[in-house]
């Protein structure tokens, strides 16, 4: 067919990441901005200071383009699984589903139900029983993020399984084990602490932009200290969690954990990390590195001492294990070196660089002082803070996934193995421009559209307000998702 | 066959009729908001009469593969790969009408907010017939190899029972709108949603009788399942009468369950007719059976048990939310002039 070193399964893979990515754009965004939002209501309910429930409605605003956009590149995901890696649902289907369907009954009806809710009833119920409902969306979609993360785990480090001897496929064996996968609890409040950063600083970057407008001064002020709080909460929190997932790769998968510090020998036991490196990725050697003792040993043990297994190690030791043994027998088992190195430099550096402008930032913003709006440097950093927690995400998915390369079920079942035997280049090709275009398409009308809020100000998000519906502009009229849009008789 | 299985076998039916039943309405004023809504002021109305449901009916479909996914991995293999561009189409319809509403809403100018308009109506109307068309085709019998790969060509989708069965449930879901719509506003929308219905109804009939036509010729469902087969065409038949009277006699609940419920039987007529299998072959040999395509009964009794303790949880709340916004709407053309 097409002779331009295209295949389908390297199609399958581009289109899994490509769809993967950018519905990660929106899910932390999501889930994060939930959480915000829900603070910001119930403060509103607490202090009924008017300016809080502007924010409500305004920020809420951009949640639900963004929740609207993670919903529908969401049923891809669910879809792909059979259309692209129909060997893989038969393979996995048994342990895979579960956690999938238990999703969709648990958290994603959760969700889109009080989401609804929440949208059309300002007028209707008490601001406490409101809030309550944006509660209740925020709890739907971090539950929701807990299972699809479990089925996720699952294939990082199988738990609770047996092969059937007649299928050959993978079965439950203990629910319990796959829920308490040490995986999924290093995965999961990364994930989590994850969310509450990409939103705070999203938030906090818009906020940053105004501010060096001289804008709403004082609205954007106290968004500041509220989405900083939370950004600082959330990064130090995952911060702690990435590092306790760093140490539990060490043993889980010391393949992964080489390839992200860019190990092909083994290290020595002074621990050297290096910061910045070149890399020979095709005779399995380090060029050269800028290298800083103990750091390694620290990141991996919290301790001076030990080794790091490197990838030469670590492949050896793999080849011996799965010789002679039928889909597992491969000629190597080195992962993308250069993507997972990079990656988690940028992850790391990226976690800490949050946490250190939030600490400046809420130093900056107090109270009875002006630093904020005379360090205009700042407000440029943190304005464009705004765009790094999305290359952040995909960088600590790159080095999730690629790191798990060759397999798609860690040790069970390769990655060439799970795809669809009946797709075709011509329509993964296809497929693949479309769902290009559609994404290019979405992520242009999402920025264009959040830039309009921002631009028209809070003021003008006014009319979602706790008064009657009778009391509404007419113009506002047009707005089906505005509060009066259930104008009864 | 066990227990477990066949009930399985039937909370995927449960599933996939709450997702006909309630997007199946979503689908019909998705449609009609280009092709009945007049103006602005009452495009607007009928977006807003499922604003508030229709991202939470749509999770009925999230569901159903879900738990296609997780009880019949075989199934939901052999089925999602093998109708892969069906599927890909109704992904592309599904995105454009689940993002039109929220962007149509702030748009600023006329044309913009006509091409999200176009958006929901074009994708819904897209879905449903596409829908339609993909478990019609998938009762003939598809051509498949023996581990469930389906190898089909053209018309193993697009044939003369899937045609008409897609632009059968495409009718139905407008229908069945177009009695939500009778259902949530009052005045000159509703009483034209009663005309338009009035002139659909015969029209649906002929479409019926046509599709059971077609179902004789293209499927074994008259030679394996006689007896149920007629049952439930039967209903389907009563059903729409009944929906036709409700209309006529502007009994907007009964037209309105009505239409619901004969988009059920549909899915019943389907679940029955392909009973005890889950795909049919092409060649018989090759169907996918129950017994063998289901996940372990370790994962069947987990689903269950959480199927069971989650279910009720959520139709209560799932209920109480249509509760609260059970009045209709205020009509558009009192105080707003056509755009």
């Amino acid at each position: 067919m097409l002779n331009v070193g295209l295949s389908m399964l390297s199609l399958s893979r581009f289109q899994f990441a490509m769809t993967t990515v950018f519905h990660f754009f929106f899910v932390p965004f999501s889930i994060g901005l939930a959480f915000i939002v829900a603070v910001m209501e119930t403060i509103y309910v607490v202090k009924k200071d008017k300016t809080y429930q502007k924010m409500v409605q305004f920020w809420g605003k951009i949640f639900l383009y963004s929740f609207a956009v993670g919903v529908v590149t969401g049923i891809i995901q669910e879809f792909q699984f059979g259309m692209n890696w129909s060997e893989y649902s038969r393979f996995m289907g048994d342990i895979f589903g579960a956690p999938l369907a238990i999703e969709a009954l648990a958290a994603f009806f959760l969700e889109s139900t009080f989401i609804g809710l929440w949208m059309f009833t300002w007028d209707r119920f008490k601001p406490g029983i409101h809030a309550l409902f944006i509660w209740l969306v925020a709890f739907g979609s971090s539950l929701s993020a807990l299972w699809i993360l479990a089925a996720n785990s699952f294939m990082q480090n199988p738990v609770g399984y047996m092969i059937n001897a007649k299928t050959g496929r993978v079965q439950m064996t203990s629910f319990s084990q796959v829920l308490t996968n040490p995986q999924l609890w290093n995965e999961f409040p990364h994930v989590i602490f994850g969310a509450g950063v990409t939103a705070a600083f999203v938030v906090a970057g818009c906020a940053a932009w105004r501010l060096l407008k001289k804008d709403h001064e004082d609205f954007y002020r106290k968004t500041l200290k509220v989405v900083l709080v939370i950004g600082l909460l959330a990064s130090v929190g995952s911060i702690v969690s990435g590092d306790s997932s760093a140490r539990y790769v060490v043993k889980d998968q010391p393949m992964k954990f080489a390839a992200m510090e860019g190990l092909y020998k083994n290290s020595t036991n002074k621990g050297e990390w290096a910061a910045i490196a070149s890399f020979d990725t095709k005779n399995h050697k380090t060029n050269w590195s800028i290298d800083i003792p103990y750091v390694l040993n620290i990141l991996s043990y919290h301790k001076l001492s030990g080794t790091v297994k490197g990838q030469n190690t670590v492949n050896k030791e793999l080849k011996a294990k799965y010789a002679g043994q039928k889909g597992k027998e491969l000629k190597s088992y080195y992962v993308p070196t250069k993507t997972l190195f990079w990656s988690f430099r940028v992850m790391s550096g990226a976690g800490a660089l949050f946490a250190l402008v939030a600490i400046i930032g809420l130093f900056f913003n107090r109270k009875k002082s002006q630093a904020i709006m005379k360090q205009r440097w700042f407000l440029y950093v943190l304005g464009l803070c705004l765009w790094l927690p999305f290359i952040v995400n995909s960088a600590g998915w790159f080095i999730t996934e690629f790191g798990r390369y060759p397999w798609v079920v860690y040790g069970l079942l390769t990655i060439a193995d799970a795809v669809s035997p009946t797709s075709t280049v011509a329509s993964l090709l296809f497929t693949n421009i479309v769902y290009f275009c559609l994404f290019a398409g979405l992520g242009m009308v999402m920025i264009v559209l959040s830039h309009r809020v921002l631009k028209a100000g809070p003021d003008s998000v006014e009319t979602n307000n706790y008064s009657s519906v009778k009391d509404a502009p007419e113009a506002k009229v047009e707005d089906p998702f505005g509060q009066e849009a259930f104008n009864h008789d | 066959m066990t227990n477990l299985q066949l009930l399985w076998f039937l909370l995927i039916g449960v599933l996939f009729s709450g997702f006909f039943f309630l997007e199946g309405f979503d689908f019909g004023i998705g449609m009609a908001i280009r092709f009945f809504g007049k103006d602005q002021a009452e495009r607007d109305t009928i977006i807003q009469t499922i604003g508030p449901h229709w991202d939470g009916n749509e999770v009925w479909l999230i569901t159903a593969g879900g738990a296609m996914f997780a009880s019949f991995p075989m199934w939901y293999a052999s089925l999602f790969s093998g109708y892969y561009i069906v599927l890909f189409l109704i992904l592309v319809a599904l995105i454009f009408r689940g993002v039109s509403f929220e962007f149509r809403a702030n748009m600023e100018t006329a044309r913009w907010r006509h091409f999200w308009e176009w958006a929901a109506t074009i994708g819904s109307f897209c879905a449903a017939f596409l829908f339609g068309m993909m478990f019609t085709s998938m009762i003939q019998g598809v051509p498949m190899d023996a581990e469930g790969n389906v190898i089909g060509t053209f018309t193993t989708y697009v044939n003369w029972l899937s045609l008409v069965g897609g632009v059968a449930v495409t009718l139905m879901c407008f229908i069945h709108g177009l009695n939500f719509l009778q259902l949530k506003t009052i005045g000159s929308l509703r009483d034209r949603a009663q005309a338009w219905n009035k002139i659909l109804y015969p029209l649906l009939i002929v479409g019926e009788v046509l599709f059971v036509v077609l179902l004789f010729i293209f499927t074994d469902f008259f030679k394996l399942k006689a007896a149920s087969t007629w049952g439930i065409l039967i209903v389907l038949v009563v059903l729409t009468l009944l929906a036709w009277w409700g209309v006529a006699g502007q009994h907007n609940w009964v037209a309105f369950l009505s239409s619901g419920l004969s988009l059920i039987s549909i899915v019943v007529l389907i679940f029955n007719g392909i009973f005890p299998r889950v795909m049919i072959g092409a060649n018989n040999v090759h169907s996918i059976l129950i017994k063998n395509a289901s996940s372990s009964p370790y994962t069947l009794h987990l689903m269950t048990i959480l199927a069971f303790t989650l279910l009720p949880i959520v139709l209560i709340y799932f209920i109480w939310s249509y509760w609260v916004f059970y009045k209709r709407l205020k009509s558009p053309n009192k105080d707003v002039k056509a755009a």
